[in-house]
Order: C-alpha cells, then structure tokens, then sequence
C-alpha cells in the first residue's frame, strides 16, 4: 500500500536535510510501527506523508497503491484516503468543531463522486463514533481543538480518523500526553480501525503504546534513515536495552 | 497680516453648495432647524476635510468624494425582508420615511419630517466638533428619518428594523432612538441600496437609567455608493449598550462611532467586522468618552481586506479626571489577503484619570498556514479551507453576540459577502 523508495527530504526554510534515503513498504492489513530517538525524523516524515509545504522532497519516491503522490497537495492525499493524526493538534478558533466534521467527510464524498451526507445520518456518525471514545457530544459543539485537553485533542483526532475511513493512517505520537485510561481508549479505537484493506503506521517514541496495539512491522528510525527492522520483539528489545543497541550497530 | 486664500472648490463641494440651494425651499424645518442648517452649509463652504485635519488623516474626504449625484425624488426602493424574521420594519425609502408608521407597544414613532418641522428635534442637529463633516453634512440635508421613543420598561420582544435603502441619487437620513429606563430593545440598522448614491445618515441614541440595547448596523451598500454614516450614543447610569457594526459594500464608506457613558455604571460592547473587496475605502472612526467614574467598554474589530480595498480603523478612549475605575479594552485585528490591499489602524488613548484599566492592542496577519495544512490534511481543498478559516476570525465576533436568531442572521449575510468575494 505504501512504498517509499531512498527518499531524501528537507526543511524549505533552511535547507537541513532531514530524511537521508529512507526506504519503508507497508502492505495493506499491516500496522507498522516507527520508532526511532527525537531528532531522528519520524514527525517529519508524517508530515511529508500529509503533504506539509514546508518539506520539500529532493530524491526518491513515495508510491501509494502504486502511484506516486508527490505532486499532489494536502486535500488531494486525504481524499485518496491517506490520513495524519497530529501530534499537536491546531486549535483553530470560530470553527465549530461538527461544522468542521461536516465539512471534511462531505468534500471528501464529493471528491470521490458521493452525495453529501444527510444531517440526520451525519449526526448519528458522529454520535456513535464519539460514544465509542467516550467523548462527550458538548465538546464537539465547541471551536475546533480550542480549550480541549491534550488528551481530547487526540481522541478527536481519531474520532475525525473513524469517521473519514482512511486507508492509510499515520498516527504521529498519538500516546504523547495520555494517561492510562485514555491511551486504552483510544487504542481500542484504533485497533478497531485494523482491517485487511487499510495500513497503519504509528509513529512512536516508547513501546507502551504498542502494548494495546500490538504492531506487525517495527522499525526503527536514525538521522532520517530506516536502520532497523523486525517484528514485535523489536519494540521489546529497544525497550529493554534503548536504541543504542541499534544505533551502534547502524553506525 | 494674515491673508486668508480659499482653495479652489472641488466638483464635490460645488455640487453639494448647489444642491442645498436648489433643495432648500424642500426641506422640512421651522426657523431654528433651518438655523442650523444654514450653519451646516456654511462649514461644507469652508471646504470638506483633508488628510489635513487629523481625525481625516487617513480619509481625505475631500480628494475622495470625487462626485455627488443630484437628488433623484423619482427613483423608487422597495423594503426588503428584515435580517431577523418577524422584526417590525421602520422603512425609509430614498429617503423618505413611510407615512403608515407601524405601531408598536409601548413604542412611539414618528417620521423625522414632522419633528423636523416642528422643531422638536433641532437641539440633536449640531455637530460634535469643527471637524464634524458628516454631521454638518446630514444637518444641511436631512429631509426625513424616523424618531423612537421606548417607554421606561418597555421590553420589545421583536427587533425593530430601520430600513435605509437608497435608489440612486441623494439620500440624508436621521433616526432618534430614546430608550427609557430599564428598557429592552434590539435595534437593526439596514443601509443599503442599488445605486451610485451619496448617502448620509446619522443615528442618536439616548439610553436611560438601565437600558439594555443591542444595535445592529448591517451597511451592504453597492460599491458604487458613498456612504458617510454616524451613530452617537449617550449611556446613562448602568445602561448596557452592544453595538455591532459590519461593513461589506459601499465605494467609500465612513463610520462614525460618538459614545459617551454619562451614568455610573454604563457598559459599551463595540463588535465590528470589515469586509473589504475591490477598490474600495472603508474607515470605522470610534471616539469613546468614559466621563464619569466606574463604566466599562470593549472594542473588537476584525477586518478582512481583499483585492485593492484600503481600511481604516480609528479608535480614541477618553478618559476624562473623574472617571475612575474605567475598564477600557480596544483591539483591531487585520486579515490581509491581498499585496494591493491596505488597512490602517490607529488606537489612541487619553487618560485623564489615575485609577483606570485600559488597553489596546492591534495586529496584521496573514491566514495560518498550519491551520491551512491542518485542515487541508482532512481532505478540504485549499479555496474551501482558506473560506473557512476567513469566515472563522470574523465570526468569533458575531458568535459572542449570544442571541441565536442575531447570530444567525449575521452569519447570514457574512455567508452571503463570502459566496460573492470569497
């Protein structure tokens, strides 16, 4: 499902290089795990994955189901079905959180040829989605993000992941601020996203959260490089003995 | 020796000291109105204001007001519906008020004409001050308008609509509104037309002893229009005003804002959006006087600029020596999205008093890029997600109006500027 060949990345502003030929294929089904120390490029490249202008991309490839998605803009990868839920998620004032919702599942079905949803049907989604993170529906009435928690931003980050049926999700340090009760929560919410036609890459700096969602692929990211992969048993062994290990042996 | 040259008139000038020749035996008045008006006439004959004089500074009337139409008595404007359902409409029709004046309880109307005629309304003719342009202006011309008595207690349960549409031509336009003690009243300013028309109208408002108002200008003229407009307001002991002004149409456009807190008490809420488009000069000028002790007020303004509009936002707090414990806040937010487009903004505050709270504060910003990303990233396209977040910074100001069928309506019309210029 996606497939990114020796790519090369930098920061527009200053020229840094920050992804140095990274090389990563993760099949449809799969939940893949990136972890790697701070520095080493992972919220970068699910910003690049996003579309985020202030990458630009110098070499390689990034393919999508087989196409390369390079060229297109923000908007155009979330309608192809490739989702991010931020690390820090923005707080953007005098959008009302459900007109929000509203808008991006309808521009989203427009793109793909559907009829806006119904009122009626569109609050039952939310509805249902938002029990199932236990969130409450006064929240969502709320400007986007603004004044929730940090726990809260990130259930409604995969409350809008649920409802816009991604294919592709990249979840960027989704445990970062969650305390135990709320990472079951949203855990739960993603494993219940797991399916054989839909990828998953969670972007992680510690092996707690990969305790609820139990990932098929680890790999481990240094100086915007993939230096290391394995299965599950990898998270465990980074937790045990920290990324020196891996590190060195890359080096 | 002083030698006193006058600058050769502009076409503008010439048009308007014509005008009131030709229009003088039309106009309603008995001797001390006609008193005044001839006062007016006579400022206009000392020349409009140029950057010259400060409170013009960023609106230089006179090299702006290029053309003055002639009267048109002929030209025909329909009433339109009113922003909240079921208000009760006070129309004004190019110019002329409407001789069925609706009832209303507790309510007493009557057509500006008649007050005019029998003098009742000529102490409110003056002008504030020598740089009082649009009041000189309107005092010179106004033929007609409506006046507004609200009784003590009164609460109306549906807001009143004054409806000034203009049809091309001239139009001078005056509504008094008295609200009586512990009266309530929504108040909706229409001013809007269909022509390239010359259009002043000045509202005064007088609120006693605890009356709550919330007033509404809606200014959508054509940007063909000149619209030079004031609203002066006096807040008795704890009187609560909400003033909210939007401006989305006109080609030259001047808002005056003269509130004064007279009681102990007085709470002023300013709310202003600016949506400017095209090539297009819009100045919002507030002199706010805080004269007695213990009133409060704040100011929001947000404006939108686009194509080659230019703003103004003028905003003066004076704080007079007695008037301690004044809680003042002021600020002026921009959203450039335009390199043609310009907005000037100037706070000022006088403080007279040494127990006070007062501030300003004023930015310019471009849209939020990680908000644009934030949003594009949930699949909306870029045109839709900048609308979006346009439509954000001005509609968290309607929103705190707290009034469910205001805000709606407000949001209404802010729908209906951005489907023609977003």
């Amino acid at each position: 499902m996606l497939e990114i060949r020796n790519l090369h990345a930098r920061i527009v502003d200053d020229g840094t290089e920050i992804i140095r030929g990274l090389n990563l294929t993760v099949k449809a089904g799969e939940v893949a795990a990136i972890m790697g120390p701070n520095g080493s490029g992972k919220s970068t490249l699910s910003y690049i994955l996003a579309g985020r202008e202030d990458y630009e991309v110098t070499e390689g490839e990034i393919l999508y189901n087989g196409q390369s998605i390079l060229e297109m803009d923000p908007a155009e990868r979330a309608t192809a079905g490739i989702f991010l839920a931020f690390q820090y998620p923005m707080e953007i004032p005098g959008v009302a959180t459900m007109e929000f919702l509203k808008v991006a599942m309808n521009e989203q079905r427009k793109a793909r040829g559907e009829e806006p949803l119904k009122i009626p049907e569109f609050l039952k989604r939310v509805k249902d989605a938002a029990a199932l993170l236990d969130m409450d529906m006064a929240m969502l009435k709320r400007p986007l993000n603004v004044g929730f928690s940090g726990g809260e931003k990130k259930r409604a980050e995969i409350l809008q992941m649920k409802l816009l049926e991604p294919k592709l999700c990249v979840l960027d340090e989704t445990d970062s601020g969650l305390d135990i009760d709320a990472l079951k929560i949203v855990s739960e919410g993603v494993n219940a996203l797991r399916a054989p036609d839909r990828a998953i890459v969670i972007i992680t700096h510690y092996q707690r959260l990969l305790q609820y969602i139990v990932p098929d692929s680890v790999h481990v990211l240094y100086r915007g490089q993939v230096v290391k992969s394995g299965d599950k048993s990898l998270a465990l062994d980074l937790e045990a003995n920290g990324y020196a290990g891996v590190i060195g042996q890359a080096a | 020796m002083n030698i006193h040259t006058t600058p050769q008139r502009t076409p503008a000038e010439t048009a308007l000291i014509d005008a009131f020749s030709d229009r003088l035996s039309l106009l309603p008045g008995d001797g001390t109105v006609m008193l005044k008006r001839d006062d007016a006439i006579e400022a206009i004959k000392s020349g409009l204001p140029t950057r010259r004089i400060e409170s013009w500074h960023y609106t230089d009337l006179r090299r702006l007001l290029n053309a003055v139409p002639d009267f048109d008595p002929a030209a025909a404007a329909k009433a339109i519906a009113p922003i909240v359902e079921g208000s009760v409409i006070l129309p004004v029709l190019n110019g002329v008020s409407s001789a069925k004046v609706p009832v209303i309880d507790g309510v007493i109307v009557q057509r500006l004409s008649e007050k005019l005629t029998d003098g009742s309304i000529a102490p409110g003719l003056d002008p504030y001050g020598t740089d009082d342009a649009i009041g000189a202006l309107n005092t010179a011309f106004v033929a007609d308008g409506y006046f507004v008595d609200i009784a003590d207690g009164a609460e109306l349960d549906k807001p009143v609509e004054l409806q000034n549409l203009q049809a091309g031509g001239q139009t001078h336009v005056r509504l008094a509104v008295r609200v009586g003690a512990g009266a309530k009243a929504v108040i909706v300013e229409r001013q809007t037309g269909e022509g390239a028309a010359l259009v002043s109208s000045v509202s005064q408002l007088l609120l006693d002893e605890g009356a709550d108002v919330t007033w509404l200008i809606v200014q959508e003229q054509p940007d063909t229009a000149t619209h030079l407009a004031q609203f002066k307001a006096h807040l008795g002991k704890n009187s609560k005003l909400t003033l909210f002004v939007m401006n989305a149409g006109g080609k030259l456009v001047r808002q005056e804002i003269v509130v004064k807190t007279t009681g102990e008490g007085a709470d002023f809420t300013l709310r202003g959006i600016n949506l400017l488009a095209g090539d297009t000069h819009t100045d919002v000028t507030m002199v706010l006087d805080h004269a007695v002790p213990h009133t409060a007020s704040t100011e929001v303004i947000r404006n939108v600029v686009t194509g080659r509009a230019r703003g103004v936002f003028q905003g003066r707090i004076n704080v007079h020596q007695y008037a301690q414990k004044t809680n003042a806040k002021m600020a002026c937010n921009t959203l450039l999205l335009s390199d043609d487009g310009e907005f000037s903004t100037k706070p000022e505050l006088e403080i007279f008093a040494d127990d006070v709270v007062c501030g300003h504060g004023a930015t310019v910003t471009e849209i939020d890029h990680s908000h644009l990303f934030y949003l594009m990233a949930r699949g909306i396209d870029e045109k839709s997600a900048r609308g979006l977040l346009v439509k954000a910074f001005v509609a968290e100001v309607i929103e705190e109006l707290d009034d469910e069928a205001i805000v709606e309506a407000l949001e209404t019309r802010l729908d209906g500027w951005f489907a023609t210029h977003g």
